[in-house]
């Protein structure tokens, strides 16, 4: 059973993070960047799948060559190689670039089983799966709170409003997780070590056969036109409760027609 | 006039148009002529025709197959890709849930065209609104390539009656092989509620750590029944058990916008943050006077919930 991860690295979302000023895609240079972490869930149920089938979990990234710090994390959690797609013409891609990239790289790997997380907290786009889909003709089984292997076939529960719809699809597939899918493991010390010697192949877009104007910021299949600074919200009513707070509370309501 | 294209989503419990469908029907009206498009099992299109009518459908294309539902987004996509090569449609406005970002994805690559995910707004030159990185920012994109295909954000639009015409023009379904990949085998309701569902809501009651278990919850649905609104909750209450995931507001749950939110229990990190900070009117009631989701109220409240949001349900519900 051979796993690709798809991992991306992006600025941490519990800092403050901006658009680059000079062209309005991501600020990454100037970013603290951590692993995606919805995707720790994912290599987390990848590592799971290996251990009960055998087999072998590669990540497969795609992003500046600083990404290497979250392509350690991942294989400090376990895995046991990666790819990574660097090339100073994929910066300012759209998703749809990306997808073409990400394709194009998985289309030179063996593999049964492609995991991702459901979302990046950067783009937050969320549709990865349903793309690589469509690019190679593998069935997309997005949103899963549960993953089961059975032969030649993937089952999964995709979370939805209060319950999931149980998925069912022959395998080479594509599965996207949520975080309420495993608990993701702490890389130990020794993974840590072993992950300085794991192999890390890096593939330009030559590699791939892309041509590079194909991708990018001047090609991208959209454009920011301008980026503003939320206006910041005036200031609030603080009370403190002396026994007449929930009476506030309530006026409060009551003056805005909330109630 | 130039003709728009608006994805039709049903609510799984009764088969009537979502609001976040209404809403695409009105914000799509900006661009052009509205045709709803109806795809689902046999004969779904028939009881939704007069509210699409109602919210400005010119047209209604029915695309009806048993196999469009039992096969996961592509079906979908498909018929979307099939109108579009024929209509040529000036846009495609999808509501901005998994599956309709899914189906847009889809329906980019097929019909070689950019798409733009979560607008809360499009102008009529086809310009859409974004709030990015947890609502610090706000982000005027276009699409350059091909046919522009929006996902529209709940909650972002309201939606207006504009009486329309509602022809009905049916549509061939023939999916491909490859859409019919992945099979939903079964679509399983494990919390039945007839509270509004979270996106759509326009009340929202959310419960965080401070609430400090399970069975305390029953304080915010209390609170929540009492204004008619939707039960969120932080991500430290979902992880710690105190209420189920796909509950969740905030970066890796749901993101909503409602008129009211109120946090209840929960300190404002940029985690819950990102999933709320849009909302119109935010009120917070939080035992510690630092905690950040003050710096986002309106309206706070420093003291023990156990003890304000218990009174504050008693008089809302007084007070009708």
């Amino acid at each position: 059973m051979n796993i690709v991860v798809l991992v991306k690295q992006v600025p941490d979302s519990g800092t403050q993070r901006s658009l680059d000023a000079s062209d309005n895609t991501v600020a990454r240079a100037t970013a603290d960047n951590v692993i995606n972490e919805i995707d720790e869930y994912a290599i987390e149920e990848a590592l799971q799948v290996k251990e009960a089938q055998g087999g072998e979990v590669t990540i497969l990234t795609v992003g500046p060559a600083s990404a290497t710090d979250a392509i350690r994390k991942a294989l400090s959690m376990g895995a046991d190689r990666a790819v990574h797609v660097v090339d100073d013409a994929i910066h300012g891609s759209c998703a749809i670039q990306t997808s073409g990239i990400l394709a194009a790289a998985l289309q030179q790997m063996d593999y049964d089983l492609v995991l991702t997380g459901a979302t990046s907290t950067d783009g937050q786009v969320a549709v990865m799966p349903a793309l690589l889909s469509e690019r190679l003709g593998i069935p997309q089984l997005s949103g899963a709170q549960k993953l089961t292997v059975e032969g030649s076939t993937v089952k999964v529960e995709r979370q939805t409003d209060g319950g999931f719809w149980a998925l069912e699809a022959p395998m080479p597939a594509i599965v996207s997780t949520w975080d309420t899918i495993n608990e993701p493991r702490y890389p130990s010390f020794k993974g840590i070590m072993a992950a300085k010697k794991k192999p890390v192949e890096t593939k330009s877009l030559a590699d791939l056969g892309i041509d590079p104007a194909t991708v990018g910021l001047a090609t991208a299949t959209s454009a920011v036109v301008d980026v503003t600074g939320r206006p910041p919200k005036g200031e609030g009513v603080k009370v403190t409760d002396e026994g007449d707070g929930a009476q506030k509370l309530v006026g409060f309501l009551a003056e805005q027609k909330l109630v | 006039m130039a003709e728009v294209l608006v994805l039709v989503e049903l609510n799984p419990a009764d088969g009537t148009v979502r609001k976040g469908t209404l809403e695409a029907l009105t914000a799509a009206r900006a661009l052009g002529e509205v045709s709803a498009v109806v795809a689902g099992g046999p004969g779904v299109a028939a009881g939704v025709r007069e509210q699409l009518a109602e919210y400005g459908a010119a047209r209604v294309y029915v695309a009806e197959s048993p196999e469009i539902d039992e096969f996961l987004v592509a079906p979908k996509a498909e018929v979307l890709a099939q109108l579009v090569q024929q209509v040529s449609p000036a846009a495609v406005v999808i509501p901005s849930s998994p599956e309709g970002r899914e189906v847009a994805g889809r329906l980019a690559l097929k019909t070689g065209s950019g798409f733009l995910t979560d607008v809360t707004e499009i102008a009529p030159d086809g310009t859409a609104t974004q709030v990015i990185f947890a609502g610090a920012q706000i982000v005027h994109s276009r699409v350059t390539t091909g046919t522009p295909i929006y996902t529209l954000r709940g909650n972002s639009v309201t939606p207006e009656p504009a009486p329309a015409a509602a022809e009905e023009v049916p549509v061939q379904v023939q999916l491909s092989e490859q859409a019919k990949q992945t099979r939903v085998v079964d679509k399983v309701v494990e919390m039945k509620s007839n509270r509004p569902e979270l996106t759509e809501a326009s009340i929202v009651v959310s419960g965080g750590r401070g609430v400090a278990s399970a069975e305390n919850f029953a304080i915010i649905e209390a609170l929540a029944d009492s204004l008619g609104a939707a039960v969120g909750a932080s991500r430290a209450a979902v992880d710690s058990g105190f209420y189920p995931h796909s509950f969740q507001v905030g970066q890796t749950g749901k993101t909503v916008s409602p008129q009211l939110y109120i946090a209840v229990g929960i300190s404002g990190a940029i985690q819950h943050r990102a999933g709320m900070q849009t909302s119109k009117t935010i009120v917070a009631v939080n035992k510690d006077a630092e905690a950040p989701i003050f710096e986002l109220a309106d309206f706070g409240v420093v003291g023990d919930l156990f003890q304000v949001v218990p009174a504050a349900t008693e008089q809302i519900a007084a007070r009708k």
